[in-house]
């Protein structure tokens, strides 16, 4: 046992397993998407008329935020499976059986990273026709879905730890709406300069901004600076953090 | 002669302050029906969950099908199956799906065939398309118990197999239990129901303050017990036996 060809395939049984999960409870990518869509139209035909950001359209300038927003968002169901396989006995099952332990965690890790995917794709859509316009070729899309690729991975490993630790499903939950508000002190909305100095500086020097701002200037063909690599490192060091004590507190069920 | 295939010795246990196991000793012989009886809370499911490698004990040793739970783990988790309190099954597959990802998940050549061969044999072949969302009490637990039986174990665990049961769906597991060793495996169940005990095993051993108080066949057990207290045990299935008459009377209608 334990040789790399089992390990592909228990590994390919757990994703095909938690993707059929997706597929059959669509109304879960229905549910993720439609905050932050509903966002966006509040944003671009309500408050957009009056927000000053120095760009012509709005749309344009808040995608990448509500990008975020929604993986925020969709992450919790990451946890929410995860809590209803403990609390169901199916990692013991699992536990019990002959294959590596780590598949079971890392099937979930891998859907979340489609069905976030999926999501995102649908939002650009909506964005697309609300006059979303990028000049951005097929590199920088690619950037774009690196980068918003490593940030689910970073929020998926929190929402590991989460799930592994909740005792009801609203606790699973329960710890992603800082995490989908974060994008609100940030430069996701309205640029930072209006901002009064205390809030200011946390907006400027937490992981959403520089994030933003990456995606932001890599769909508008802008230069990109520092942003993508105080992003990047951001959400690799969240990853390794997280992947650490989600790994710690899966040992210990 | 033939070697014991459970081997328990001084295995004891403790939550924080509270000694759950206090040094458990017992062998369990090959084949047949062996029941751990015991109040709620007196350690069963923590030993069933030492023996399963799920739980590590705090000394003694525990040797199923010759492999040391400490030494090999991997080794007796290709040779058991363990069935928990609550049935592990995931909800969103079908029956049928639920028992080929098993069968994939044991590195079985045919998983298709293997979950034919149980849906035809647990005669589950009108619900076996269907989400096991779907099911009563009863038929998740049949296909639970038919997905311990994939692949053949030499060993299967049954956690509680009938607690939360109604009556009627609690003679079908029996049914299925009694069947289970027809191919010589080794059944090692946990009941808090005497009269289950009585029904099914071959071997019962009582769990109680923290260690194995009698382990004798039923004959051997009934002599320990005053005449008046197995009378009191002998009434409750005759209120279950009038429900099960009812009950067949209208269904016969």
């Amino acid at each position: 046992m334990g040789s790399a060809k089992y390990y592909l395939n228990d590994m390919s049984v757990m994703f095909g397993r938690s993707m059929r999960h997706i597929f059959r409870s669509l109304d879960t990518i229905l549910t993720v998407c439609i905050t932050p869509i509903a966002m966006m139209l509040l944003f671009v035909y309500v408050f957009g008329g009056a927000i000053e950001t120095g760009t012509e359209n709005y749309v344009n300038y808040l995608l990448p935020g509500i990008l975020l927003m929604a993986i925020g968002s969709g992450i919790a169901y990451v946890s929410y499976r995860l809590f209803l396989d403990k609390q169901r006995g199916i990692f013991e099952r699992f536990h019990s059986m002959p294959i590596a332990r780590s598949t079971v965690l890392w099937g979930h890790v891998l859907t979340s990273l489609i069905s976030n995917g999926i999501s995102v794709v649908v939002i650009i859509l909506v964005a697309l026709l609300m006059g979303f316009r990028s000049s951005a070729g097929v590199l920088e899309w690619l950037m774009v879905f690196g980068i918003l690729g490593i940030f689910t991975l970073a929020l998926t490993w929190i929402a590991v730890i989460a799930g592994l630790a909740a005792k009801t499903p609203d606790g699973a939950g329960a710890f992603s709406y800082p995490i989908i508000f974060l994008p609100f002190i940030s430069s996701a909305f309205v640029p930072t300069d209006t901002m009064p100095s205390v809030v200011r500086a946390f907006a400027e020097n937490q992981p959403v901004t520089p994030i933003v701002e990456a995606l932001r200037n890599i769909l508008t063909s802008q230069p990109v600076g520092n942003d993508i690599w105080v992003a990047l490192a951001w959400c690799v060091a969240i990853t390794m953090v997280a992947y650490f004590f989600a790994m710690k507190s899966y040992k210990k069920i | 002669m033939t070697k014991n295939i459970i081997q328990i010795k001084g295995v004891k246990k403790a939550y924080k302050e509270v000694e759950v196991l206090k040094g458990v000793d017992f062998e369990v012989e090959q084949g047949g029906i062996f029941a751990l009886l015991g109040s709620n809370g007196s350690g069963k499911t923590t030993m069933i969950r030492i023996m399963a490698t799920l739980l590590k004990a705090d000394s003694g040793s525990v040797v199923v099908h010759g492999f040391d739970v400490k030494k090999n783990p991997g080794d007796i988790r290709g040779c058991i199956s363990l069935t928990g309190q609550f049935a592990a099954i995931d909800e969103i597959l079908t029956g049928r799906e639920n028992l080929i990802m098993i069968a994939k998940l044991r590195h079985l050549k045919n998983p298709n065939q293997v979950a034919d061969d149980l849906i035809r044999r647990f005669h589950m072949s009108e619900a076996a398309d269907r989400r096991v969302g779907t099911y009563s009490g009863g038929m998740k637990r049949r296909i639970d118990i038919a997905m311990s039986l994939v692949g053949n174990p030499k060993i299967i665990f049954l956690d509680e197999p009938t607690t939360g049961l109604d009556p009627e769906a609690r003679l079908e597991v029996w049914k299925i239990v009694k069947e289970l060793t027809a191919a010589g495996t080794t059944v090692f169940l946990t009941t808090q129901y005497l009269d289950e005990a009585e029904q099914l095993a071959d071997k019962i051993a009582i769990l109680h303050g923290g260690k194995i108080i009698a382990l004798d066949s039923l004959e051997g057990l009934k002599k320990l017990f005053p005449a008046t207290k197995v009378e009191y045990v002998e009434k409750q299935p005759t209120l279950e036996e009038i429900f099960l008459t009812i009950i067949g009377k209208k269904e016969e209608k």
